[in-house]
């Protein structure tokens, strides 16, 4: 009876592939097992040559095998390790041989990662509802930071670069370090008081708040909500260079300014001494220009002003009477010649005249002047001239000696 | 329009000393000086120019550290950093 209801309870007697195939297509039918997150610890680590990786994930009840193909063994560098917590995605199937089904693995990452993301998401859709992320909120740096602020861990390779920057770049600035944890669960209260006492104590200019690249967990003080307020309400502007260019934390969209790693934090935030040396030399350039300029305008005001004083001037005055002297001058002794010429000229006729009606015609006609010698008087009558008076007789062509004789 | 007495060129900080240098500048530009303001103006942002190429030749980077303290709450202490 046992056998033949052991007999009647199968009509049908499976193979051992049969029935694994048919669990397999169980499986793979199933949509909710082909998308699958599984997260537990990872034990049974083995790597073979061929670059596929076989392990199990576990957890306090169960254990799941899993295998990851090179191609997707490649896309995760440095996981997964043994002992570590995983979260891992893959579908799950049957591996026949062996009657295994396992969890074919196409992506993994630590474990909290997926949580912290969700996490990161959602403080980011609250900060910006918020209105923290505003473009308008974001204050302009300034061009020349006497002080500079740097939130960092003192040991962190990220102030190394940013001080070797700030060396090379603007060595006019003072530079205080606020020193802090940038990783750990003491890291962003350790920021919050860092961005404060710098704020209170150091009033910088500008506040560079960097590390260096790492995983969302590393980074997960620069996803923090105190922190991400604190960095809003920093009375200095800051400047966030955290990671490497690809990772963005919520202190990148929260900060006055992102720089993808710190070293262009410290540039962004700090002009170039060559710049520098260039806005020198342009202003001495302007400042060399204006002054020629005001030369050449003072040299055109000179010689203006001295043309006009020439005409003014008292050796002008003087040289404007001498030449109106020279013309009068001229001009009397045009008149005065002209004068002369016409009294030559009435001379001459009156000569003529005198010379008609004179002695000298009269003499020429034969006529005599008798003069007394001692006096010269003409001798008019015979009582003037006494015997032995010597006289002087004149002619028309001369004069002679004469003696009185004996009356 | 009597500017306070000119500061002492070695006092002035970098930025101090440039952002005079363009005052003077700029009033210099605007033509509306006599020769002899002209004279002296250039000649006081000659050594503007001067005290600034100084400063950034021979600027060396502060590096100071903020250090808890009981009585101040922090005081700044110098940082010693080699690269």
């Amino acid at each position: 009876m046992s056998q033949l209801s052991f007999l009647r309870l199968g009509d049908h007697t499976w193979s051992v592939a049969d029935l694994t195939r048919y669990l397999r297509q169980m499986l793979e039918g199933d949509y909710r097992l082909q998308d699958v997150w599984v997260t537990g610890e990872v034990s049974n680590l083995s790597r073979p040559a061929s670059g596929h990786i076989y392990f199990t994930i576990k957890d306090a009840e169960a254990s799941l095998k899993c295998v990851m193909w090179k191609t997707d063994a490649l896309r995760h560098p440095g996981l997964p390790r043994e002992g570590e917590a995983l979260e891992v995605h893959g579908h799950i199937g049957l591996y026949e041989i062996a009657g295994q089904y396992q969890l074919y693995a196409d992506r993994m990452r630590p474990a909290g990662e997926g949580q912290l993301f969700q996490a990161f998401l959602r403080l980011k859709a609250q900060l910006e509802s918020e209105g923290l992320f505003r473009p308008d909120r974001k204050r302009p740096l300034p061009d020349w930071p006497q002080r500079i602020g740097i939130v960092t861990s003192p040991a962190a390779a990220a102030l190394r670069d940013v001080v070797h920057v700030l060396r090379r770049r603007f060595p006019l600035a003072e530079v205080v370090l606020a020193p802090t944890a940038v990783q750990g669960d003491e890291a962003p209260q350790g920021i919050v008081s860092a961005l404060a006492s710098l704020n209170r104590h150091v009033r910088p200019d500008v506040i560079l708040l960097v590390r260096g690249g790492g995983s969302l967990e590393d980074l997960a003080a620069f996803n923090d909500e105190t922190v991400a307020r604190a960095v809003a309400a920093s009375e200095a502007p800051v400047v966030s260079g955290v990671g490497h260019e690809t990772d963005f934390t919520i202190v990148d969209f929260v900060a006055d300014l992102r720089a993808p790693t710190p070293s262009a934090a410290a540039e962004i935030a700090t002009p170039d001494r060559f710049e520098l040396t260039e806005a020198i030399a342009g202003l001495r350039r302007r400042q060399g220009r204006a002054l020629g300029q005001a030369l050449m305008e003072a040299r055109g005001d000179i010689a203006a002003l001295r043309s006009t004083l020439r005409t003014l001037s008292p050796r002008a005055v003087v040289a404007n009477a001498r030449q109106r002297l020279d013309d009068l001058h001229g001009r009397g002794l045009r008149a005065m010649r002209a004068r002369l010429r016409l009294r030559r000229e009435a001379t001459a006729g009156l000569r003529q005249t005198l010379r008609a009606v004179g002695p000298e015609a009269v003499l020429a006609r034969g006529y005599a002047i008798v003069r007394l010698a001692d006096s010269g008087a003409v001798v008019k009558s015979t009582r003037q001239a006494k015997s032995g008076d010597r006289l002087e007789i004149r002619v028309h062509d001369g004069s002679f000696p004469a003696t009185t004789g004996e009356k | 329009m009597a500017k306070a007495r000119p500061k002492d060129p070695d006092d002035l900080t970098y930025e101090q000393a440039f952002g005079e240098l363009q005052e003077v500048v700029t009033r210099l530009e605007s033509g509306d000086l006599d020769l002899e303001e002209s004279m002296s103006l250039f000649e006081r942002g000659q050594v503007l120019a001067n005290r600034c190429t100084m400063l950034l030749e021979q600027a060396e980077l502060r590096l100071r550290q903020l250090v808890p303290d009981e009585g101040a709450g922090y005081v700044e202490e110098d940082l010693e950093f080699d690269e």
